[in-house]
């Protein structure tokens, strides 16, 4: 009997022991999580939704930039949101669809990535980070069926092959390694169309900047769900590289300087696009 | 058919106390000290692995002496504690003091209703933006919290070690100064036959860094030492 008792509290204490901050939340405090909750019938007012995200691999790493709008409908609900955000130290995410859910599931992913460093002391393998945000965006099929999904793109440099990997999603939560580039969002089609033409293997780091800058100009060029660079309040794509040193986000002044040179092209060539 | 013997309250917590006493002091001494640079947490500790220093927080570190099950246990509790407040208020939200009393109130409560009471002696250590700003915690096994100035020894010869430290702190020393005290005071509680102080292998040292955003860029101001950063430090080379 008191065999029994203690093999219970034995797999009592093992069962608590989880090193996944969601998990944790799940059995404590589920209120919390930004997914898993039904909703009622009812039909939605129109939400915020973020846009176009694009990567791309570089020599070296990776890199990320993302547009700074968010529509609500037809309207402009946002020109400052910022869609990419550093998950940890080696891996960054952007995000694109229902901008609330969305960035509540970045916080989340971050907490998780942290937590999981924290506990246990050594930090999670690049796949097991894109592993545990697929099980996020799967949590959140419910209410993508209800037409709040959030879809994101996931870069890192493994450190254990010395290299940066991309990694895309869809709704159920799949994953799926992209090479060389890849895009999200509205305007992603026209992005991706400019990343096939432009990308080459072994860019410098400021030639990808450039690439995303152009890439996502085309987007917001045809998607009007996508802003593009706004001269008269000095807006630019939020960019964050990704290399052996860790993640960085790209200085205002540098993307000010990218952003000048490009529109100063185009405005040369003086073509219809 | 086996008696209840009556035993007095006063008697009960007494040989409670003793116990987990008797087994605090078996254990090898924490040092943690405030300096100009942050919050240096210095441990003697053989295993690599085993930590007795860990993070919980942006600003915040976490030392302890006594049973490893035990303490590591309290610590994961505090991680999730921290993260969870973090996450569901903001991160600046997180303190050392509301952290301190959630442990206090689990210590006192292991303390009164468990079989046994914890083996563990705890501190909790928040660096601020300067040194009066500084929050350092000491918890003892039945929940007692107090509030510390300057620094903390615990464990094994606690009293010689926070003798040793008391004598030589200094509020305006950097980090390779204070450490270098932390680890005389480690060596001078220990017997006389081991007159050898630790070395770097046999030290668990870890820093909240005060100016980690200015200087690093990242909020998250713990940071470990590596042996050979330690065995610098110990040598009088100067590292950050």
């Amino acid at each position: 009997m008191g065999n029994l008792a203690h093999e219970s509290t034995a797999g009592r204490v093992a069962a608590a022991a989880t090193s996944s901050f969601s998990e944790h939340l799940a059995q404590s405090r589920p209120d919390l999580l930004p997914y898993g909750r039904t909703l009622p019938t009812g039909s939605l007012p129109p939400l915020p939704h973020a846009t176009t995200i694009v990567a791309l691999s570089f020599a070296g790493g990776v890199l990320m930039a993302g547009d700074r709008r968010a529509t609500m409908g037809t309207m402009i609900a946002s020109r400052h949101i910022e869609k990419v955000f550093p998950a940890d130290q080696y891996s960054v995410l952007g995000i694109a669809g229902t901008a609330g859910i969305a960035i509540d599931i970045t916080r989340l992913f971050q907490v998780e990535l942290e937590h999981y460093e924290k506990i246990e002391g050594t930090l999670l393998s690049l796949d097991g980070k894109a592993n545990r945000l697929g099980a996020m965006i799967r949590a959140n099929l419910p209410m993508a069926l209800q037409g709040l999904a959030v879809i994101p793109l996931f870069a890192g440099f493994d450190t254990g092959r010395s290299i940066g990997r991309l990694f895309s999603y869809d709704v159920t939560g799949g994953r799926y390694e992209e090479l060389e580039h890849h895009s999200v969002g509205s305007g992603s089609v026209f992005a991706r169309g400019a990343l096939k033409k432009l990308w080459k293997p072994n860019l410098g780091e400021s030639d990808a900047v450039r690439v995303a800058v152009e890439s996502l100009y085309d987007a917001s060029d045809d998607d009007s769900a996508t802003g593009g660079p706004d001269i008269v309040r000095r807006l630019w794509p939020i960019v964050y590289t990704v290399t052996r040193a860790g993640a960085r986000k790209v200085s205002e002044r540098e993307l000010g300087a990218t952003v000048e040179i490009v529109v100063a092209t185009r405005t040369a060539q003086a073509r219809e696009a | 058919m086996t008696q209840q013997f009556y035993v007095s309250p006063e008697q009960m917590m007494k040989d409670r106390a003793d116990f987990a006493r008797k087994g605090i002091a078996r254990g090898r001494s924490v040092v943690v000290i405030s300096c100009a640079d942050g919050i240096a947490l210095v441990a003697e500790n053989p295993s690599p692995s085993l930590h007795k220093i860990g993070e919980i927080y942006d600003k915040i570190a976490f030392a302890a002496v006594g049973k490893y099950n035990e303490f590591e246990s309290l610590r994961q509790a505090g991680v999730r504690y921290a993260d969870v407040r973090g996450y569901s208020y903001d991160r600046e939200d997180v303190t050392a003091r509301g952290l301190a009393s959630v442990y206090a109130q689990s210590l006192g409560a292991v303390f009164t209703a468990e079989q046994k009471p914890f083996e563990v002696e705890l501190a909790v250590a928040e660096v601020g933006r300067s040194q009066e700003l500084d929050h350092l915690y000491r918890l003892t096994f039945d929940g007692s919290i107090a509030d510390a100035y300057g620094f903390v020894a615990m464990g094994g010869q606690a009293d010689a070690v926070q003798d040793a430290v008391a004598t030589g702190w200094n509020a305006v020393a950097g980090f390779a100064d204070s450490i270098r005290l932390a680890v005389d005071a480690l060596a001078s509680a220990r017997t006389p036959d081991a007159a050898q102080g630790p070395g770097a292998g046999n030290l668990e040292v870890a820093v909240l860094d005060r100016e980690s955003e200015t200087n690093l860029g990242v909020r998250r101001a713990f940071r470990r030492l590596r042996q050979q950063d330690v065995a610098d430090i110990l040598e009088g080379k100067a590292v950050r």
